[in-house]
């Protein structure tokens, strides 16, 4: 660890790497990243696996309606953005654009999920259960655990905000702690992204 | 310097020192106890196999009762007893190996040990809740599903995600202090062995357990939410489960054996007194057996006739792991030629392992070839092949790495004709022991049978290997005799390196100060603390003036989470029982709460203490 | 030293060359999600219109979607800097160890039925 940190000189030009824990921080991220990779790609196997295996129940051609997944796809894609903006600001020392960029990653993740509440609600009504077939245990498993992730992801970011809202400004302690959630959260948007286009767009298209 | 921060340390408790305790050192021994204790039980359940298998239509237990044995055996024996075991060796030595004063992460330490401590529990206490799952450690649908198993496998699904989780999470801590943890000088090519193969392990187990996650919670949701994943009727298939577990399974061996393999590569050199041979081949060996264990899962699977192309195909990536584990034979043997060997037990324990696990080797290669195999699979043979790697090259791994470190964790050696004794019977007991089933399984008798009809030539060779098998219980009770009466007996150890060896480790005072090292060393070669014997004056440069010292401050938190996982994992199989009590649905949310409470409370900073330069100094007198 | 570490910074310690580097920074990242969102949209409506061929929208999709998948790593993500030698590293194992698995799963499930 950095044995003095001088205040006074101003924050490091990358403060979420500046000390020891921050780099620890900072590539324990990455390999539990890694290993969440693989994870998923057990879970898009299951589903390509499993996807025509619908026994008579509703097909994704059937169910799936391009234009809420579009939108939940530009919320998303968004709230990566504002979380992008909040960590550059974070390295100009500017606390409260940082704070103001994640809530709205906040907002804009609570609108995702809302989202994909009611799509949930709107497939279980057209009759496609959990239980109906293996295309739909896989594909809500699937798209459940990544909602999951979401959930995780802002309970994560409320907590920092909630601890440092008043906290005047970056330290060193808690730039590492918003760059990992932000990676998290940018790694929930890529994740997104397969999904959008193996389970929706790859099914409704036909393949 | 802040002086506010200097939290004068309060005496506390010895159990709560331990319940809370975030040093690396403390955390193996708790690891090493915990592992002890589910091998012993795992031990206990292996003869009680043997006992019924001794004579043909024996009627000692229950075919149910076997399944349940025989299911926990396996089970505890690999995720629950050398796992923590390997974790606990490794949790001692790298750090101090690779000159660190701590983990990159004290805290998701000590955390990763509750955590598979709490799963392990849940996974033991089904035993109380009508019986342990019965379906094999592999647990292959359609037998281990909602619609053919018992609540035990319920126990299974849960108690393994749960102690799965803290594997994972201790092995991401276990990289980070690899790689970033290092003292000055010390570059990745001059790690010790055993912190390359500590490091290749965890990355094994990054991307081996994610899979198994997965996988389990598939058998989870089948079970207690009904998904219909396996079930050919509703568009499931059967197979995807045989997929996922080997594509974890194999994987899974190799993290196991790796870290053996680390252990043997740093005592064979220090009883040796020769620097290990072909350092950099023993490096890329490791990375190219880690890499290829990814890719020959479908070798379990042959049998399944998923086609003649795809068992081809893996066969032949089988067929090439053994050219990177025979150049580590070969150097394990070059090390030795030629060498001053000096046979202690530690010594014979590594010794012995290359023999040993050369057969399983050969074993290994002989199964990978898909036609034969369906000559050979679901036999004894199979059984015979990975007791020879896992009891013969792992077992024997961690006992060379317990003598050999005994004397640096607990400050004295154990006792060596006490050590001997064991040595010999247990190896005598393990070739009795399976050295024959090779023979069984070839004149045809299957596993996981609970029973056989006599006169099939069976008979015998059962019952020299039941005998053989407690020849091996009794040298783990020489052990323990040998620990407890070492703990007595045995003079004190004061010096620094006992052994006269080469790592890091030994350059540290006995016992070792909290903070490990007052001074963080300067490292110049490999062998870094031989290199200074010899070349230097015997004591290692300090990279750094005296100062004060920056120690973590223990928790509380990482227990309450493992506990709060365990309740939600207990919750969740109360799901499915008949007459639960408590609602479910009280007990799942409680365990969520204690477990996110936790985690929001860890939120708060907490920068840990300083131990004054003054103290360290004081220390440093002490022991030095 | 430990309370230094909970304290704001009066100001930033970025160089004139740092700041520039930032906005230029910034810049790029406006402009990739920019991108992105363009992907997206495209291989919506490739899908969405009867005028493409299935034949070819699948295999543009799947693309599109790699490409974008590179920009979150490369971009958002950082995986393009220089200090990411190691996350670049445990990422890319991850790839290469999960394609083997899905290609499995893919095939021997999906579309021959074993
Ligand atoms: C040269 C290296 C090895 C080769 C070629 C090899 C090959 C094989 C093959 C082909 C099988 C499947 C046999 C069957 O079910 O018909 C098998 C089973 C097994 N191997 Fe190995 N193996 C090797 C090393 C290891 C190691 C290092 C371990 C453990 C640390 C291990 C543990 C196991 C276990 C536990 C099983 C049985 C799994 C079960 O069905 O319950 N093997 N091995
Ligand atoms: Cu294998």
């Amino acid at each position: 660890m950095a044995d003095h940190i001088d205040v006074a000189q101003g924050l490091p030009a990358n403060p979420e790497k500046a000390t020891l824990e921050g780099k620890n921080k900072f590539l324990g991220m990455w390999v539990f990243l890694g290993g969440e990779t693989v994870m998923f790609a057990t879970f898009f196997g299951t589903f390509l696996g499993l996807r025509k295996g619908t026994v008579g129940g509703p097909t994704a051609e059937d169910l799936f309606s391009l234009p809420l997944v579009f939108i939940m796809t530009m919320i998303l894609l968004t709230s990566s953005l504002t979380s992008v903006l909040g960590i550059l600001a974070m390295k100009r020392n500017n606390f409260k654009t940082l704070r103001t960029c994640m809530l709205l990653t906040v907002l804009l993740g609570f609108g995702f999920v809302g989202f994909e509440v009611y799509e949930f609600y709107h497939y279980y009504h057209e009759g496609l259960g959990y239980t109906t077939s293996a295309f739909a245990s896989s594909f809500y498993t699937l798209v459940g655990l990544h909602g999951c992730h979401v959930l995780f992801g802002l309970g994560w970011i409320i907590t920092l905000l909630a601890r440092y809202w008043n906290a005047g400004g970056v330290t060193l302690a808690n730039a590492p702690k918003f760059y990992s959630a932000s990676l998290y959260w940018h790694f929930i948007d890529v994740v997104w992204v397969f999904i959008f286009t193996v389970v929706y767009l790859l099914s409704v298209g036909g393949a | 310097m802040a002086t506010a921060t200097m939290t004068a340390k309060k005496e506390k408790s010895v159990l709560w020192d331990w319940l809370t305790t975030v040093d690396h050192k403390k955390l193996a021994i708790l690891y090493l106890v915990a592992g002890t204790l589910f091998f012993v039980k795992a031990g206990v359940m292996a003869l009680f196999i043997r006992i019924q298998l001794m004579i043909p239509e024996n009627d000692f237990m229950t075919g149910q009762v076997f399944n349940e044995l025989i299911t926990m055996h396996g089970t505890i024996m690999l995720f629950l007893a050398v796992t923590p075991l390997i974790f606990g060796f490794m949790n001692f030595a790298i750090p101090l190996q690779i000159g660190a004063r701590d983990v990159a992460f004290p805290f998701i330490n000590a955390l990763g040990f509750w955590i598979f401590f709490f799963g392990g529990l849940l996974l033991s206490v089904s035993w109380f809740f009508g019986g342990a799952p019965d379906a094999g450690w592999t647990a292959y649908v359609p037998l281990s599903t909602r619609e053919f198993a018992g609540s035990g496998m319920d126990f299974y699904a849960l108690g393994l995600q749960v102690s799965g989780f803290g594997t994972l999470i201790s092995a991401i801590n276990f990289i980070v202090t690899i790689i970033n943890m290092r003292a000055p000088g010390m570059t990745m090519m001059r790690m010790p062995l055993f912190c390359w193969t500590g490091l290749v392990t965890s990355i094994l187990i990054v991307f081996a357990f994610t899979p198994l996650a997965a996988g389990l919670a598939l058998l989870m949701l089948d079970r207690i939410f009904s998904g219909q994943f396996f079930l050919p009727d509703m568009g499931g298939n059967a197979i995807l489960w045989a997929h996922i577990f080997w594509i974890f399974g194999h994987p899974e061996v190799y993290i196991l054996v790796l870290p053996a393999f680390g252990i043997i590569s740093e005592v064979v050199p220090a009883f040796s007194h020769k620097r290990l041979f072909g350092y950099t081949a023993m490096v890329f060996a490791t990375i190219v057996i880690a890499f290829l264990s990814f890719m020959v899962w479908v070798h379990h699977m042959f049998t399944i006739g998923i086609g003649p192309i795809t068992n081809s195909v893996f066969a032949l990536a089988t067929m090439t792991i053994a050219v990177p584990t025979g150049i580590k034979i070969f150097n394990w043997l070059f090390t030795m030629w030629g060498g001053k060997l000096v046979f202690n037990t530690a010594m014979l324990c590594a010794a012995s392992f290359v023999p040993t696990f050369v057969l399983g080797g050969i074993t290994g290669v002989m199964l990978s070839m898909a036609p034969v195999d369906y000559l050979y699979h679901d036999t004894y043979f199979v059984v015979a092949h990975f007791h020879y790697i896992i009891v013969g090259g792992i077992v024997f791994g961690l006992l060379a790495g317990l003598y050999y470190w005994y004397p640096k964790m607990f400050g004295h050696k154990l006792n060596e004709t006490l050590g001997k004794i064991m040595f010999w019977s247990l190896y005598i007991g393990f070739h009795l022991t399976f050295f024959i089933q090779h023979i069984l399984g070839l004149i045809g008798m299957q596993r996981r049978v609970y029973t056989y009809l006599g006169g099939q030539g069976f008979d015998m060779m059962n019952l020299v290997s039941s005998i053989g098998s407690f020849v091996m219980g009794a040298a783990i009770v020489v052990l323990v005799i040998n620990i407890v009466y070492s703990a007595y007996t045995s003079e004190r150890i004061t010096v620094r390196d006992p052994w006269d060896a080469r790592t890091l480790e030994w350059s540290t005072p006995t016992p070792i100060p909290e903070y490990n090292f007052a001074q963080t060393p300067q490292v110049r070669s490999l062998d870094p603390w031989f290199y200074e014997k010899v070349h230097g004056d015997g004591t290692m440069k300090p990279a750094e003036p005296m100062g004060d010292i920056h120690m973590p401050n223990g928790s509380i938190l990482p227990f309450m989470i493992g506990l709060g996982l365990f309740i939600w994992g207990f919750g969740m199989i109360m799901l499915n029982m008949d007459n639960p009590i408590i609602p479910p649905a009280i007990v799942i949310g409680v365990g969520f709460v204690i477990t996110f409470g936790m985690m929001v409370l860890h939120s708060k900073e907490d920068h840990g203490y300083h131990i004054p330069v003054d103290e360290v100094k004081k220390i440093e007198k002490g022991v030095g | 030293m430990s309370d230094e570490m909970s304290k704001p910074f009066p100001k930033s310690a970025m160089t004139e060359d740092e700041r520039y580097e930032l906005k230029r920074e910034t810049r790029i990242q406006v402009i990739s999600f920019a991108f992105m969102i363009g992907l997206t949209i495209m291989s919506f409506l490739s899908v969405s219109t009867e005028t493409i061929v299935t034949g070819f929208a699948i295999p543009f999709i799947l693309l599109l979607g790699a490409v974008q998948f590179f920009l979150q790593l490369f971009y958002f993500m950082h995986l393009k800097d220089k200090d990411h030698g190691w996350p670049n590293t445990f990422f890319t194992t991850g790839l290469v160890l999960m394609t083997p698995m899905l290609i499995a799963l893919i095939l021997l499930l999906g579309v021959t039925k074993w």
